[in-house]
């Protein structure tokens, strides 16, 4: 294991890459989330349709196809963008699905009489969805949400495949140099636990606090 | 029940079918195999060699069966033919030389069973046994030969840079110096532009020198670089849109990669060597295969001790 400590360097170059690369993509899949969902919730038809699609197009693509569709495909339309960015986007767009998906059965647990009370006082539906139906509708998806977060964590090792420099992909460069695989792919799941474990107490701690608020 | 619980069952059931239609077609292959095989013994009883019980050639033998890793992806080299799926290039042909020292030439791709080892992956398929040989551009070196033995090399190339045919900018690797330049995760030519051309941005890499090319033609790198015979095959695809810089600045032995240790077969796939380029066949392979780039047969290089 000697070739982890000696190279923790280079470890912790590729460690803030995958932090910033799931913090990224993290965010632009929690607003993709909550608009398709919203979108699927709605009195609008087209709108419903659209979501539907997105959601079960996306979710039924390898995440790798993704990644490369999108690398070689979109300099095909004159959009060049390098590897991280597109990493950030193809990330974003799949976990964008799940989240959608999370969100609206966050929306199912609001009581109908919710809605139902919001209406009678006025509120048009975009009002009431964003005043009344959201902020409960998203606590109750703190838990899953943190699940998510967490797979993207690990999905986000697939970025290698395009050539960005996180934690695998730095630690599959280290392994050619240094011919021994094992020992480094074992220091990169080291390197990914720092960030899914602590993760998971906190996600934990998180979702107990806003239970017991309510 | 509107939706009678079976219905459930459906999707499985259509699953199930496609895995059993996969498993029956590998069952149809290996029946055509031994057919040949059984069809073939009174003409391979002559060719057929003899070796010391427990070397690893007797155990192939035996086995009936040598698998030979090698890239699928490599024109020239070794590359699936989309048609018939058979494995073609000038690495797989010698594979199937050397496996004849085994086997006979009776039928030889029943023999054989190519397995797709890209760069990354050659050393652990050699070490776990997936493979008896590795036989896949692959560079000789001393890191490498911490962790598997080579037979031969049984060929020298150089690494060399492929531009976009408009391109004049980039000469030789000094020019590459501040150019995007693409190679493949895990390969020598990626440290050997480190070394050679230290400001050259070397941030985009794939897994395959195919999704490099692509990158190529994309504008997202100026150049591609690796072994010139590799490069040479991508000049036979895109004719008008890459060219060959034609500046090689490596040696780059490549050697069969086999299981650390194994002297005995080691020799043997040494002399096995010898044999081939001592009576025409390597030449033959050449001709066939890298050859039709017009690149004319080279003298093999002297095998390692």
């Amino acid at each position: 294991m000697s070739v982890v400590f000696d190279n923790l360097d280079i470890y912790w170059a590729g460690f803030r890459t995958t932090v910033s690369l799931t913090a990224y993509s993290f965010m632009l899949a929690l607003a993709i989330g909550v608009v398709v969902a919203s979108c699927k919730v709605s009195p609008v038809v087209p709108l419903r349709a659209f979501a539907t699609t997105y959601v079960n197009i996306v979710r039924n693509t390898p995440l790798t196809v993704h990644l490369i569709l999108l690398l070689f495909g979109l300099p095909k339309l004159g959009i060049l963008l390098g590897p991280f960015t597109t990493a950030v986007i193809a990330l974003g767009i799949y976990t964008g699905a799940f989240v959608a998906e999370t969100v609206r059965s966050g929306i199912n647990t609001v009581g109908q009489g919710q809605v139902e009370a919001a209406r009678a006082i006025g509120l048009p539906f975009t009002s009431t969805l964003r005043l009344v139906v959201l902020p409960q509708a998203l606590r109750a998806t703190v838990a899953p949400l943190g699940s998510l977060l967490s797979a993207l964590v690990r999905n986000s090792a697939v970025a290698y495949v395009i050539s960005v420099l996180d934690i695998m992909g730095r630690a599959d460069r280290l392994s050619v140099l240094t011919a021994q695989p094992i020992p480094v792919l074992i220091g990169a799941a080291m390197a990914y636990y720092v960030i899914t474990i602590p993760l998971a107490f906190a996600i934990n701690a998180l979702d107990n606090r806003q239970r017991i608020a309510r | 029940m509107r939706n009678p619980s079976w219905k459930l069952l459906v999707p499985f059931l259509a699953l199930g079918l496609m895995a059993s239609a996969c498993g029956g077609s590998d069952d149809d292959d290996a029946a055509a195999t031994t057919t040949a095989g059984g069809g073939a013994t009174t003409t391979e009883a002559t060719t057929e060699s003899t070796f010391a019980a427990g070397t690893t050639m007797a155990k192939i033998q035996a086995a009936g069966k040598i698998k030979i890793g090698t890239k699928f992806d490599q024109p020239l080299f070794g590359v699936r033919n989309p048609t018939n799926n058979e494995i073609e290039g000038f690495d797989a042909s010698i594979g199937r030389l050397i496996a004849e020292g085994i086997f006979g030439d009776d039928d030889i791709d029943s023999h054989i069973e190519f397995i797709e080892t890209p760069s990354k992956v050659r050393e652990t398929a050699i070490t776990d046994g997936q493979v008896d040989l590795v036989i896949a551009t692959y560079t000789i070196n001393d890191a490498r030969k911490q962790v598997v033995d080579f037979a031969g090399p049984y060929y020298v190339a150089g690494q060399d840079i492929l531009v976009k045919e408009d391109d004049d900018s980039i000469t030789g690797v000094d020019s590459l110096n501040g150019k995007k330049v693409c190679s493949v995760q895990g390969s020598t030519s990626l440290t050997n532009v480190q070394t050679k051309a230290p400001q050259a941005d070397l941030s985009i890499t794939f897994d395959k020198y195919s999704l490099c090319v692509e990158a190529l033609l994309d504008g997202r790198v100026e150049a591609v670089t690796t072994d010139n015979v590799i490069l040479l095959g991508f000049v036979d695809t895109y004719p008008d849109e890459v060219k060959l810089v034609g500046k090689p600045f490596t040696t780059e032995p490549y050697g069969i990669g086999l299981k650390k240790g194994d002297t005995a077969f080691k020799t043997w796939v040494n002399e096995r060597l010898k044999t081939i380029e001592d009576d025409g066949s390597y030449a033959e392979a050449w001709d066939d295969t890298a050859g039709v780039t017009g690149e004319p047969a080279p003298t093999p290089p002297p095998i390692a001790a």
